[in-house]
């Protein structure tokens, strides 16, 4: 069967790709446009290290088909910081250490932006909650929780 | 290398201990590191595993012919692609694995021993007709019956894996295989008499699930292998040197003609200190001549890598009225998947080395079953014995009526304590840890009804080993860091800090990187807590060159004797003298002329580092049971450790908080479950349920230091201890809270809600 022409935004960016049917969101950010920040835990839905906004919607992009994003919003890991500049949550996550080996840090920091932009001052409670489709090995979350607390509040500050 | 030399020789202590932004971390947090599956090449094919769909059969026959002559298949390999090997035992971690089961976990060939075990793999121009290849592959089974269970598989009726297995360690040798490949044992006075001196005796079985690692970046390799079988290798591992000794040695290459590059590691918890896809994407490659990418799926991560041992264990401890062990007997029975090597060795040494008992009687079994073959898992061994020595010692205090804490304290081991599995302890900080946990709120603030509160300490000795690490001085004076151990949390950071306290030079104008196997010496992999350790030994050693031949430059410039220079705060400085007559140098003066003075400048620290010190730790646990439901909610988490000293405090704070919630996820949920037919039910993470960050409070980190004398910093491995107390620590909080003593884990719903109605205890009550 002929792939899918689509055209879509991703990061700003207007972009077109061709895909198979079967192929993932995923798999398309990261074979066809090389996008390798949106990483692959699992393939189910039930790491989020692959997480992505959809229309300011945060999805797993693996559970999303490259040929359903057609005419839609898409943000990534790489269009996070603007510039030089860090969003403040990559720059929380630094100064916290709430990375070790980094693997599932960009599916939590495109989680948390999604949360502080619906919630800017969520309670531990509720970034736990909120967070609870990102798996973490290496950290046991404590350092990522603090981290995502302190930059709401920086973001509060404006 | 001694202390007094390093911190003589002028370095000061600027960044060590400080919180340092890691250097690694900006590319971390844009999603531009690069991880094993982010690396690609022009022309790579797809590489794809046929796995066998049984527990255990015998393999008749592989016709692959079908699958060759799809088109965009490239290369299929099989059994007969690879030599066999003679036993061979080589260290892998602090296991020991043999390159006879390597090449047959890697590809299996007279049988497949476990439901994923890989029996052919293919390379195609897309994932797609790598897929249909597969099913091109016709494989003939002769299904043999299978074990799965420990005890079963030491039944002497029990189905056979190997019938050349006899088991090893005892006499005489035994004149039938069977699955029990290895008896252990270590002693230490005489446990009889012990014994005869107690006056309670508690003893106990225990059981404990496998569990996996749980890394969240799955297994991945490129391999790219030209006709004259030079190889360039990227792959995710804990020690790429490692990879490239087992990959040459599997495909009969030198080793020289081997480059592997380690990615950056998503997770490996020992789980990626061993080969898989490594050489089936090597293999593959050669006979297609075009690079090969290879990505395992989560499902094929949990049938065919990991997990750690489940186990069965009996601990019989002896303490007189006053509290004071007097004997210790452990009998430790140790799952090692289809190939023999479980952890039982590193199990047996760790039970009772926390505690200073005069006899001391532990036996451990290594017993092969239908399994997939164990990694090492932090710690390896260590979290199940101590797990049920940790328990008994608790029922100990409760008989006594001693406060747990206290009676730690009085059978704690320390400095000058002999250890049942040899050695004399150096200075150690298990008093500490428990006197630290002692004075915190969490343990003087009171509990309601159904709530728990448990104490455990944990130990695990640390290793040390072959190191090389290079320090460059560029032509504008900053620093160039390169070691050979895989970064898995951190090590970059802690390793900057030592080379710009050593060197007198800005934390932020060195730039460390690991380097690919032809780029330094050999070194082991990052494991056994070694990294940070021994990493930090090398780099003191490299930056001792680098100071030395500053100094020897300046006696040239300046026309003086050695004894008239000295490195301090990154400058030569002229003294006595010449004092006044030359202004100091910089490290940036010596690189501007470092073409007129001798060439480039640089150190390469090449050592065995030896004196890991060990490390002990306490944790205090709150949770809470639900009795209606049977979860159980951790409320509170407090761990103290001894750090010897911590060259980056968060990240070893960030150590003691993983260390413990991958603690919590073995004691309360993580298991392998298993149907009848030997196959995995649960080989996804929806169902094999690790911690989320909504199933864990806070975990707070008490950094003790008491400084290890064999490094120049007073550094101790901390990277496994924190996973050894939670498994005790919570078993010791639920038998506070219900009143009953788990003895199986995982504690999960199921079966805490069928102890709590087997005991009559209801949520009304």
């Amino acid at each position: 069967m002929a792939k899918h022409h689509i055209e879509t935004t991703v990061n700003g960016d207007a972009v077109e790709f061709l895909c198979d049917t079967e192929e993932t969101l995923l798999d398309v950010l990261r074979d066809t446009l090389h996008l390798t920040g949106s990483k692959e835990g699992c393939g189910s839905g039930d790491c989020g290290a692959c997480s992505v906004t959809l229309d300011g919607r945060l999805v797993c992009s693996c559970l999303v088909l490259g040929c359903e994003v057609g005419g839609r919003r898409i943000e990534t890991i790489e269009g996070m910081a603007k510039g030089e500049a860090l969003h403040p949550l990559q720059q929380r996550f630094l100064e916290h250490a709430a990375l070790q080996c980094g693997i599932c840090t960009p599916g939590f920091l495109v989680a948390s932006k999604a949360l502080l932009e619906m919630t800017p001052d969520p309670s531990e409670h509720e970034i736990r909650y909120w967070l609870a489709g990102n798996l973490c090995r290496c950290t046991g979350y404590d350092k990522i929780v603090t981290a995502v607390m302190d930059a709401a509040a920086t973001m509060r500050k404006g | 290398m001694t202390m007094a030399e390093t911190t003589a020789n002028g370095s000061s202590q600027t960044y060590i201990g400080t919180r340092t932004i890691r250097p690694d971390g900006v590319d971390k947090v844009t999603g531009r590191a690069r991880f094993g599956a982010d690396f690609n090449l022009p022309g790579q094919l797809v590489g794809r595993v046929l796995r066998s769909p049984h527990a255990h059969a015998r393999i008749v026959s592989i016709d692959a012919s079908k699958a060759e002559a799809l088109p965009g298949v490239k290369a299929v390999i099989t059994r007969d692609d690879f030599g066999d090997q003679p036993s061979e035992f080589v260290p892998a971690g602090e296991m020991m694995m043999n390159y006879k089961d390597v090449v047959r976990n890697v590809m299996a060939r007279e049988k497949a021993l476990y439901e994923g075990h890989a029996v052919a793999a293919v390379a195609a121009t897309s994932v797609a007709i790598a897929r249909r290849a597969l099913k091109l592959i016709d494989v003939k089974y002769e299904v043999l019956p299978h074990v799965i269970d420990v005890v079963q598989a030491m039944r002497p009726d029990a189905p056979l894996l190997h019938d050349d297995l006899f088991t090893a360690g005892v006499e005489p040798k035994p004149d039938k295989p069977s699955n029990i490949a290895k008896r252990v044992e270590i002693t230490l006075g005489d446990i009889d008499a012990g014994f005869k001196k107690a006056d309670v005796v508690v003893e106990r079985e225990f059981k404990t699930a496998p569990v996996h690692q749980g890394y969240i970046e799955p297994h991945a390799a490129l391999a790219s292998v030209s006709e004259d079988g030079s190889t360039e290798l990227w792959c995710s591992t804990q020690g790429h040197f490692l990879v490239r000794a087992h990959c040459a040695r599997l495909l009969g290459l030198d080793i020289s003609k081997v480059r592997v590059t380690a990615s950056e590691i998503g997770g490996g918890f020992g789980g990626k200190t061993i080969i898989y896809l490594e050489p089936l994407a090597m293999a593959l490659s050669r006979k297609a001549k075009r690079p090969v990418k290879m990505v395992m799926s989560r499902e094929e991560v949990f049938k065919a890598t990991g997990p750690t041992s489940g186990a069965t264990v009996r601990v019989k401890m002896g303490a007189t009225r006053d509290g004071k062990f007097v004997a210790g007997f452990a009998e430790l029975k140790y799952q090692a998947g289809a190939f023999q090597g479980s952890p039982v060795q590193p199990g047996v040494m760790c039970a009772y080395a926390p505690y200073d008992i005069a006899n001391v009687k532990v036996i451990g079994y290594d017993v092969v079953s239908n399994r997939p073959k164990v990694a090492a898992y932090r710690a390896p061994g260590a979290p199940i014995s101590e797990f049920a020595v940790e328990s008994v010692v608790d029922e100990i205090a409760k008989k006594l009526g001693l406060d747990p804490i206290e009676l730690r304290m009085m059978n704690a081991a320390r400095e000058g304590t002999k250890a049942a599995y040899g050695p004399k302890f150096g200075p150690i900080g298990l008093e500490e840890t428990l006197n630290a946990v002692k004075k915190t709120e969490h343990w003087n603030t009171p509990l309601r009804k159904w709530q728990g509160r448990g104490v455990a300490s944990g130990f695990w000795f640390n290793i040390g080993g072959e190191t090389c690490a290079s320090l460059t001085v560029n032509e504008d004076g900053t620093v160039s860091l390169m070691a050979g151990t895989p970064d898995i949390g951190g090590l970059r950071a802690s390793l900057a800090a030592v080379a710009a306290d050593e060197l007198g030079v800005p934390y932020d104008k060195v730039r460390p990187i690991i380097g690919d196997t032809g780029s330094l010496g050999f070194n082991f992999l990052t494991g056994g807590s070694r990294s940070a350790f021994s990493g930090s030994m090398a780099i003191v050693e490299a930056a001792k060159q680098i100071k030395n031949d500053l100094c020897a430059r300046a006696c040239k410039l300046w026309e003086t004797k050695p004894d008239q220079v000295a490195f301090e705060h990154g400058h030569v400085k002229p003294l006595g003298s010449i004092a006044e007559k030359f202004k100091p140098m910089s490290i940036a003066d010596f690189a501007k002329i470092a073409g007129k003075t001798g060439g480039p400048i640089g150190g390469v620290g090449r050592i065995n580092a030896q004196g890991a010190g060990p490390s002990l730790g306490t944790h205090l646990v709150d949770l809470e049971v639900d009795p209606e439901t049977g979860r159980v909610t951790i409320l509170r988490y407090t761990v103290a450790q001894d750090a010897g000293r911590a060259l980056h405090p968060a990240y070893v704070e960030g150590q003691f908080q993983g260390g413990a919630v991958q603690g919590i996820g073995w004691a309360l949920n993580e298991e392998y479950i298993y149907g009848d037919d030997g196959k995995l039910q649960n080989a996804g993470f929806l169902d094999y349920r690790m911690p989320v960050a909504s199933d864990v409070p806070m975990i707070d980190a008490i950094l003790v230091e008491v400084a290890n004398p064999r490094h120049p910093y007073g550094v101790r491995g901390v990277g496994e201890t924190p996973i050894v107390p939670p498994l005790g620590a919570i078993a010791n909080a639920m038998e506070n809270a219900t009143g009953i003593r788990f003895t199986e884990l995982p504690m999960s719903p199921p079966k805490v809600l069928k102890a709590l109605k087997e005991r009559g205890v209801s949520a009304k009550a």
